[in-house]
């Protein structure tokens, strides 16, 4: 067999394998529970059958052995001669474990070899299979320790009869190895199977090389330089692993690390896939069949267009005509193309979540908690390169709930909970975003505590802390330094935490909210965009030069004319600022922060001021003209132009010159517009309880099933809330909630406006406008909170449907306005409002 | 060793300069760089190569040369693109020279009178007839460290 093409077929086993035991995972949680049909256990079965019969085809017989051993255990549990239980449930999963360990050793060194010996997960499936000698489960981690470590070296030369006769010092580097190694699995296992890769590289690289040279009998001098070679990427490995619990980015770092000293010490790069280790899993991407005969045929469309071009562009004379023709076609087909392309490199967001019931059954065994993870939505699609993204970011959080949110069973019980605890991750598509919910049902979070923590560590002065709201104070856990672990855990506490999961966030044009009920458990919400590679991106002009600011970080743009202009900008001291609906808004000037003109800027005519959000504060970038809004591909800036923060990229705009992309955050932060106190950008909400006096309505917009854009006054509305649905209970025949000591009646909005429920949405809590009279509230339930806008409308009347007052055009698109009084009569509440 | 190796010429000002012609990927007249705010002065700025967005740097500023008169016509310059373990770096030089197949015969280190912050670019010198040739280090001129140090 060519070696290209037995490592085609090692690629395909690595991807096929991994995406299996993906599903096998899943499939033993769920025996765990008790869940499991017969289908799961078939399915399960068969992975475990393809796998050992593929590896055995292609030599791996380590491989081979183990899933020979489960493959029987399983077979027991298909046909119902073996009861499941939790003692076979972890051994089972151990298994996947160890099958994952030996695949990652595939991918970086090419045998299957990683160095742990499984003969006791081997012996330990064996007794599982009699279930009255069914040992106690014996921890199958824990003999992993340096005492086999040594064995596993010698294991791997009896085994082999490769090394037999090697020189000493290889031998004694690949123990050395190996102890490193195990150590180093040791530390970070069982919490993260993507650690189990790195560690692997790194260990067999000597061996492999040893192994590779043997078998090949081409590189004997190669052996000797393995001493070397070896200390440094183990070393590494475990360092990384050790630091693990902090942020997992480490993780391709290690083997990369591993990766190099290998390929400089010129070993058998041939004989090793040349890809880092954790790449194979996400290296290739399935695409529909239908999906991509639509692209070749674009792309034959696309070959037309370019055969007309060219003919076009030999003819002496071009009339207008053809060309549009021509250039019209050209777009369509390219819009098309670029649709297409897009869509093939959406990946459901359940590709990501399907660890996590792992990840939480692992720790919450660790920390003694009970815990049940729900995930909804698992189909919502977004782009690998976010999915990427957000997966540390995710693991992060899921961590922090199930380490920090949830109680121990025995002081959930003592507050009247049940003693399982409940995490929840919801992910939908809203308004070209995706959002994603990690919901758990746990002690919630203490904002008084988070205060004095953030006063304490000097991150907040003594008079912000006065002035924060509820809301404001849990917000402040994403402060850099923060942590408000009491005790460090393996899992989480470690002072770097959820400023890194929100700069991570953040860094993919994303946001993150967090909200907290003590008691009854944090919701934390986290908005990012369905792509990163093409955004949409504000054109601007300063001193001659072009620069794109993507639209992310975009709140608005202020123009001033000529003769206003010259008085806008007044100074505080020395800083230039402008009031901005009575605010003061600082102002940064592009062409001076980079430098870019000599001359006197009291030269300016009209005042063009985009205001942008950093880091939760407002600042405004003067610039001389403001272009165009363009959807702009993102490049990467080259090594040498990294220390600029101000830019996050560069993009080649339509004529085919460069063009910079600004940085909202790097700007200011070199403008020095952030300083030191963490003010808050004072809300919309705020702004607009205290414009009272302008004639201008503000209006709270909102969404209800069939209608998407439906607004009222914000005046007729008392308060804003969200119920869970599970909240909700039936008092004389109307759905109702307790609310603040009393039974508030919910009414639900479509009924008033006679549209049409959504079908079976799956939210989990309700949107609640509550409406006051004396001492009575009434809820109207609607869809989705939107935004509460300040805008001058001409109200449009003339539709016939009751409730609705008429139809206007806010911020651009036409809204239905909703005629309070009807609906607080149809609410039961006939208000002093009677007015209108 | 005295395989024969391959060497493309070029100047900048006065200086006859060499690069292995296995690190150059293409020679381009230099298209209008889109300039970088703030950054080195060794960064002359940013180019589009096909779709990619290259880096230029000024060799004359990293080779600490003179600048050239004023009103000399700095247009007519050529980029140099290189290939490097960093990705692609464009240099921007005066003017470009043949391939010149060379050995290790005529090849002698550089003295150690050439100031240190240029010393680790060149490679050494090829003594030709008239003229000597500089070897240039491709991976040490366009790495980025070399582009900041020079700079400060």
């Amino acid at each position: 067999m060519s070696n290209d093409l037995q490592e085609q077929f090692v690629r395909d086993m690595l991807t096929e394998s991994y995406e299996g035991l993906d599903r096998y995972d899943q499939a033993i949680l769920a025996i765990e529970q008790g869940e499991a049909d017969n289908d799961t256990l078939n399915d399960i079965f068969r992975v475990v059958h393809t796998l050992k019969g593929t590896a055995g085809c292609l030599g791996f017989h380590h491989i081979e052995k183990i899933s020979h051993t489960g493959e029987n255990l399983l077979s027991l549990l298909r046909d119902g001669a073996l009861e499941p239980s939790a003692a076979i449930a972890d051994g089972l999963l151990k298994l996947s474990d160890a099958l994952r360990a030996m695949l990652g050793a595939i991918e970086t060194t090419g045998t299957d070899d990683s160095g742990e010996d499984y003969t006791p997960l081997s012996d330990r499936l064996t007794r599982l299979k009699d279930p009255d000698t069914a040992a106690p489960p014996a921890p199958v981690a824990a003999p992993a320790a340096p005492a086999t470590a040594t064995e596993t070296a010698a294991d791997a030369n009896a085994g082999w009869g490769l090394f037999e006769d090697e020189p000493a010092e290889a031998q004694e580097a690949i123990n050395a190895a190996a102890e490193d190694d195990a150590n180093a699995a040791n530390q970070g296992w069982g919490l993260f199977e993507d650690e189990a890769p790195a560690p692997a590289a790194a260990e067999t690289d000597p061996t492999d090389e040893a192994a590779a040279a043997q078998g090949w009998g081409l590189f004997e001098d190669e052996s000797e330089s393995a001493p070397e070679v070896t200390t440094d990427p183990a070393q590494e490995a475990r360092e990384n692993a050790q630091g693990w619990g902090i942020f997992p980015e480490n993780a391709p770092q290690a083997a990369a690390a591993g990766q190099a000293p290998a390929s400089t010490a010129k070993p058998i790069a041939k004989a090793a896939p040349k890809t880092a280790a954790p790449v194979t899993a996400n290296a290739s991407v399935r695409v529909d069949v239908g999906l991509l005969d639509k692209l070749m045929n674009m792309v034959g469309e696309l070959v037309l267009s370019r055969n007309q071009l060219l003919q076009l562009a030999q003819n002496r004379t071009i009339s207008q005509n053809e060309i549009t023709a021509v250039s019209q076609r050209l777009n369509q087909v390219t819009t098309e193309l670029q649709e297409g392309v897009m869509k093939t490199r959406m990946q459901p967001i359940g590709n990501v979540w399907g660890k996590f019931p792992r990840i939480v059954r692992d720790i919450a065994a660790d920390l003694g908690k009970n815990v049940r993870l729900e995930t909804i939505g698992a189909d919502t699609e977004l782009d690998r390169t976010i999915i990427e993204a957000i997966k540390d970011p995710l693991t992060h959080i899921v961590r922090n709930s199930v380490d920090h949110g949830v109680e121990m069973p025995d002081v959930r019980v003592a507050a009247g909970k049940s003693a399982e605890a409940h995490v929840i991750m919801r992910a939908f598509h809203e308004g070209g975003q995706v959002n994603i919910e990690i919901i758990d049902d746990g002690a919630g979070i203490n904002g008084e505590k988070v205060r004095r923590k953030a006063l304490e560590k000097g991150l907040i002065s003594e008079d912000d802390a006065a002035r924060l709201s509820e809301r404001e104070m849990v917000n402040l856990i994403f402060l850099p330094g923060f942590s408000t672990a009491e005790k460090i855990t393996n899992v989480s506490g470690r002072g770097v935490g959820m400023d890194v999961v929100k700069t991570n966030i953040e860094k993919i044009g994303g946001s993150v909210d967090i909200h907290s009920v003590a008691g009854q458990g944090t919701t934390l919400k986290i908005k990012i965009p369905l792509t990163l590679a093409i955004v949409p991106a504000l054109v601007v002009r300063t001193a001659g030069q072009r620069f794109a600011i993507p639209q992310v970080s975009l709140v608005e743009l202020v123009h001033v004319d000529g003769e206003e202009a010259a008085t806008a900008i007044e100074q505080v001291y020395e800083s230039p600022v402008f009031r901005l609906r009575g605010d003061l808004l600082p102002l940064v000037f592009l062409d001076e922060q980079l430098k870019l003109r000599a001359e006197d800027a009291a030269a300016r005519g009209a005042l063009n001021i985009i205001v942008l959000r950093a880091d939760q504060q407002l600042f405004g970038l003067v610039v001389d003209e403001v272009s165009d809004s363009e959807e702009i591909v993102v490049k990467p800036l080259g090594q040498h132009l990294k220390g600029l923060p101000m830019f996050a990229g560069a993009t080649i705009m339509g004529d085919g010159t460069v063009a910079l992309i600004l940085d909202a955050l790097g700007l200011a932060q070199h403008a020095g517009a952030l300083g030191n106190n963490h003010r808050e950008i004072k809300s919309v909400v705020e702004a607009s309880e205290k414009d009272t006096s302008s004639d201008i309505t503000p209006l709270l917009l909102f969404s209800v099933p069939g209608r998407a854009r439906v607004a009222l006054p914000l005046a007729a509305a008392a308060r804003l809330e969200e119920f869970q649905r599970s909240d909700i209970e039936t008092a004389g025949g109307r759905e109702s909630v307790q609310y603040r000591d009393g039974i508030m009646p919910l009414v639900r909005i479509e009924r008033i406006l006679g549209t049409m429920g959504g079908g079976a949405d799956n939210r989990l809590s309700e949107q609640v406008i509550v409406f006051q009279s004396e001492d009575r509230s009434v809820g109207l339930v609607v869809g989705e909170i939107r935004d509460i806008v300040e805008e001058r409308f001409t109200l449009q009347p003339g539709t016939a449907t009751t409730g609705v007052a008429g139809s206007a055009i806010i911020q651009g698109q036409i809204t239905d306005l909703v005629d309070v009084p009807t609906i607080l009569q149809a609410t039961g509440l006939r208000g002093s409002r009677h007015a209108a | 060793m005295n395989t024969p190796s391959q060497l493309c010429t070029f100047y900048v000002g006065d200086l006859f300069l060499g690069l292995d012609v296995l690190s150059v990927q293409e020679v381009i007249r230099s298209p209008e760089l889109a300039q970088v705010p703030l950054a080195p002065p060794t960064i002359q700025g940013l180019l589009n190569l096909r779709g990619q967005i290259l880096t230029a740097i000024d060799l004359r500023r990293m080779l600490k040369l003179r600048e050239p008169k004023e009103g000399s016509d700095r247009k007519a310059s050529m980029l140099m693109i290189l290939r490097t373990a960093n990705g692609q770096v464009a240099l921007v030089v005066d003017s470009v020279g043949d391939v010149m197949e060379l050995t290790e015969d005529t090849f002698e280190p550089p003295p150690d009178t050439v100031p240190s912050a240029v010393l680790h670019l060149i490679q050494g010198v090829h003594k030709l007839d008239r003229k000597l040739l500089h070897v240039l280090d491709a991976e040490a001129t366009g790495s980025c460290q070399a582009a900041i140090a020079t700079a400060a």
